[in-house]
């Protein structure tokens, strides 16, 4: 919790700084904007969170947006099919398209980057493909009011992609903390080979991230298409991978695996969009927007080692302390 | 031919706690064959270790071409023409040939554009090659050779330095019979080019082959020495044995039950060519003895699902037990203590509530939901009548001393349901108070009808601690031994392969 609660803080600190510099900060609007741009990131980098979890990584994302955002449209506009029917079967793609990589992945060995790279390559051409390139939309008709005003709707002013992170976070935090494949998952992502020989089938536990991963995305396409409400094959979804990747990191996601908490990753799309907004509302030249971005993630995981570092002196200083007292013991740590 | 090349006097080195070399003497010559034997742990390695510049003696004296040296560096080591050709090959297989032979002392082209002369450096290496006989060429990939090329890769390396002194550890344990019958033709060519080599092995039967004179160590000491004339496969186990063993020994509580764990033509893919009957009764202890390296843990690794079975079964009480994974295996009862415990055994990062129910964590769960409460009596009561001693259940594993550690992975098993456990080195790394602990442990769960098998290179343990023991030599069980007929000199000439002595060959031979 240590790690969270420092993210908190820093999240705190930096929204103060804004807010006293412009106080537009704190605007209702402003504040909403936010929120709704927090739910519509928070959801799949949850599901990138959980492939980092593992010792993994899902590059694939961003452009499975693409894919199934070009899809879903023409599911609604071009084919007039009924919208829960076309949300189930974008949810299903996401699904099937996670548990490709899943496969390739598990079963034949290869390794998570190349893997979802290449999917980022393939979805994207695909996607661009299908539409020759052709940006697509929804026209002024009333397709999917009910799935509309569902996914990019308010509930007592509060935007409906944040009630449904915080109730998605709440679910994969019991998922990932409380249940037994979140403990399967933890320990794979940490010794992937004591967990085999503790009868744990980690091909399935690795699997089931990509999978969730994939199925998470297909859910946010859906909200990210009402978001913009058109999709534009060749950008559409570009670098939201890297965004969620951001997010998990300093959500506290370890690239070696086998750390990492939802609320850390939910903090972490938080923080993300806070600096976005900061680089807007100071009239800071919004072509430093990644360059802030980059800053902050590079301080903030540095910041983080170095206390890890402390930390684990400490812990081996006081083991060392122990051992000097229990001679046997002592002699034991230096042999091995 | 008498002159001397290198003179070790009174080598000891202590680490703390262990006197790992004691006033070991030893002496090479120009131009001869030494061999170097002694059991597992005798302190073969060590010596080696202080020869190449790695470990530095406690006391002692280094003499090199008359010169007095008190610690070698591995650049000093190097220099004064000292080479290894390692038991685990040293070798970058990504790079050819020459390349390895020349790793960190390329030859360069081009001035202070710093190029490689791939040219230069495979002439080089070309006539060594020959002058080996291999069969492959300069540019080679190492990927493509054998074993047995590989070795002659390394060989070379050693004369590409003009090395006076070749140290060859265990070089023949991977090698066929023909492969082996060459490198022995190789060492007779270096040795009649001048070059000495101490030849460290196991096989008795090589060291009569080429050998000019054989050293023997045991527990830190030199224990004898044998020239050309008086060597025989008696004479070295003679002096490799014969040390006092402590009574380890609990006796069982209870008869031996029916029933337990018959392991029939089991192929493991480490050696393909040979099979391993074994039976392990319920209430027994059976201690699987053998060289390092005879197959033993792939034997465990086989039977517990975690390598591939090519041919054979596994019999539960008579049923036959289907066994792909280690679930399969935890399932029906089968459970093993890796040898490796911080990597195969222990989540290191994780509690040791976690480590202990990992295993069994569907029982801690309900809807998939875990209990932490039940997890967490489990996991106290583990920990106490194990004697784990943290601080409690919520400490890292990482933090524990190796018995400790090793009782967490105990305790992982000992909460479920055992039928049969296969330790693998139960006590490598453990001070002596936690190994008594853990050998109760092991008779305790023995008298409640558990069959263990024990795999352990630990000569005192293995005949302290065994009812019956199974000795494995190059992927087959090569005998099995009763309590009556436990010696250590048994144990190793079934080791090395040898027959039991006539008066003592029985009819449990298989």
């Amino acid at each position: 919790m240590r790690k969270e609660l420092g993210l908190l803080l820093l999240l705190v600190v930096v929204s103060a700084i804004t807010a006293a510099i412009n106080p537009l900060f704190l605007s209702g609007v402003n504040l909403l904007d936010m929120a709704n741009l927090i739910g519509l990131f928070g959801v799949f980098s949850i599901g990138e969170g959980l492939t980092i979890i593992t010792g993994g990584i899902d590059l694939s994302i961003g452009s499975m947006f693409a894919l199934l955002g070009v899809v879903f449209v023409d599911l609604l506009t071009e084919y007039q099919m009924a919208w829960p029917l076309a949300l189930l079967i974008i949810i299903a793609g996401g699904v099937l398209l996670g548990g490709l990589q899943a496969f390739l992945i598990t079963r034949l060995r290869m390794q998570p980057f190349i893997v979802t790279l290449c999917g980022l390559l393939i979805y994207r051409g695909a996607a661009r493909y299908y539409t020759t390139d052709s940006t697509r939309g929804f026209g002024y008709g009333d397709e999917a009011d009910t799935l509309r005003s569902l996914a990019a709707g308010h509930l007592y002013g509060i935007p409906n992609t944040f009630l449904f992170l915080v109730i998605l976070a709440v679910v994969m935090g019991v998922v990932l903390h409380r249940s037994v494949y979140g403990r399967y998952l933890f320990a794979v992502g940490k010794n992937e080979e004591a967990a085999r020989f503790s009868g744990i089938r980690t091909g399935l536990v690795i699997a089931g991230a990509y999978v969730l991963s994939g199925g998470l995305a297909g859910v946010s396409t859906v909200l990210l298409v009402f978001y913009t409400n058109s999709v534009s094959p060749s950008s559409f979804g570009n670098f939201y991978e890297l965004y969620a990747i951001a997010a998990a990191v300093l959500g506290g996601c370890s690239l070696r695996g086998g750390e990492g908490s939802i609320i850390g990753i939910v903090l972490g799309t938080a923080l993300l969009q806070v600096l976005q907004n900061l680089v807007n509302i100071l009239g800071i030249p919004s072509s430093l927007n990644f360059a802030v971005m980059g800053t902050v993630i590079l301080l903030g995981v540095l910041a983080d080692q170095q206390l890890q570092a402390r930390r684990k002196l400490a812990a081996a200083q006081a083991s060392t302390a122990r051992a000097a007292a229990a001679p046997a013991l002592a002699r034991q740590g230096q042999q091995t | 031919m008498a002159d001397m090349l290198l003179e070790l006097a009174g080598i000891t080195k202590t680490y703390p706690g262990v006197v790992a070399l004691d006033d070991v003497s030893l002496r090479v010559m120009r131009g001869e064959v030494l061999g170097l034997i002694g059991e597992n742990g005798a302190g073969k390695s060590t010596l080696m270790k202080i020869l190449g510049g790695v470990a530095e003696p406690t006391a002692g004296v280094i003499r090199i071409d008359g010169r007095d040296h008190r610690a070698l560096t591995v650049a000093g080591a190097t220099r004064a023409g000292i080479a290894f050709v390692h038991q685990e090959l040293n070798l970058f297989e990504n790079l050819d040939v020459a390349s390895n032979v020349f790793i960190g002392r390329e030859r360069l082209r081009g001035g202070p554009l710093m190029l490689l002369d791939n040219r230069a450096q495979h002439a080089r290496v070309a006539p060594l090659l020959e002058r080996l006989g291999a069969d492959f060429a300069p540019d080679t990939p190492v990927e493509l050779l054998s074993i047995a090329q590989r070795q002659m890769v390394e060989i070379a390396k050693a004369l590409s330095v003009d090395a006076r002194v070749i140290i060859m550890d265990e070089p023949t344990s991977s090698l066929t019979l023909s492969e082996t019958e060459r490198l022995l033709r190789v060492v007779a060519d270096l040795k009649a080019a001048g070059v000495a080599i101490i030849f460290i092995t196991h096989r008795l039967a090589e060291i009569m082959t080429c050998a000019d004179r054989v050293v023997v160590l045991r527990d830190g000491r030199t224990v004898g020495e044998l020239a050309r004339g008086e060597l025989s496969h008696g004479a070295m186990i003679r002096l490799m044995i014969g040390r006092d063993l402590k009574s380890l020994y609990l006796p069982p509580q209870s008869e031996p039950r029916p029933g337990g764990c018959d392991i029939a033509g089991l192929v493991t893919s480490a050696f393909p060519d040979r099979s391993i009957d074994l039976s392990v009764r319920h209430g027994e202890i059976l201690g699987l003895a053998g060289l390092v390296g005879a197959g033993r843990t792939s034997f465990a690794r086989t039977v517990f699902g975690i390598d591939r079975r090519l041919a054979g079964e596994v019999r539960l009480d008579g049923a036959p037990v289907r066994i792909a994974s280690p679930r399969d295996a935890i399932r029906q009862g089968i459970y093993l203590v890796p040898e490796d415990r911080k990597r195969a055994g222990l989540v290191l990062d994780m509690p040791i509530r976690e480590n202990i129910t990992l295993a069994d964590l569907l029982h801690h769960a309900r809807l998939l939901l875990i209990d932490r409460g039940s997890e967490t009596r489990v996991a106290r009561a583990q920990a106490a009548s194990l004697g784990i001693k943290a601080p409690g259940v919520e400490t890292q594993a990482v933090t524990l001393s190796g018995g400790n550690q090793q009782k967490v992975v105990l305790a992982k098993w000992l909460s479920m349901q055992p039928r049969v456990v296969i330790f693998d080195e139960p006590t490598r790394g453990i001070d002596v108070g936690a190994k008594t602990e853990i050998y109760a442990l092991m008779r305790g769960l023995a008298d409640r009808g558990v069959a263990i098998a024990m795999i352990s290179s630990d000569m005192e343990e293995v005949i302290g601690v065994s009812d019956r023991i199974a000795v494995m030599h190059e992927g087959r069980i090569s005998g099995v031994l009763d309590r009556a007929r436990f010696s250590e000199y048994n144990v190793l000439r079934l080791a090395i392969g040898q027959a039991l002595e006539p008066a003592e060959t029985a009819e449990d031979m298989t």
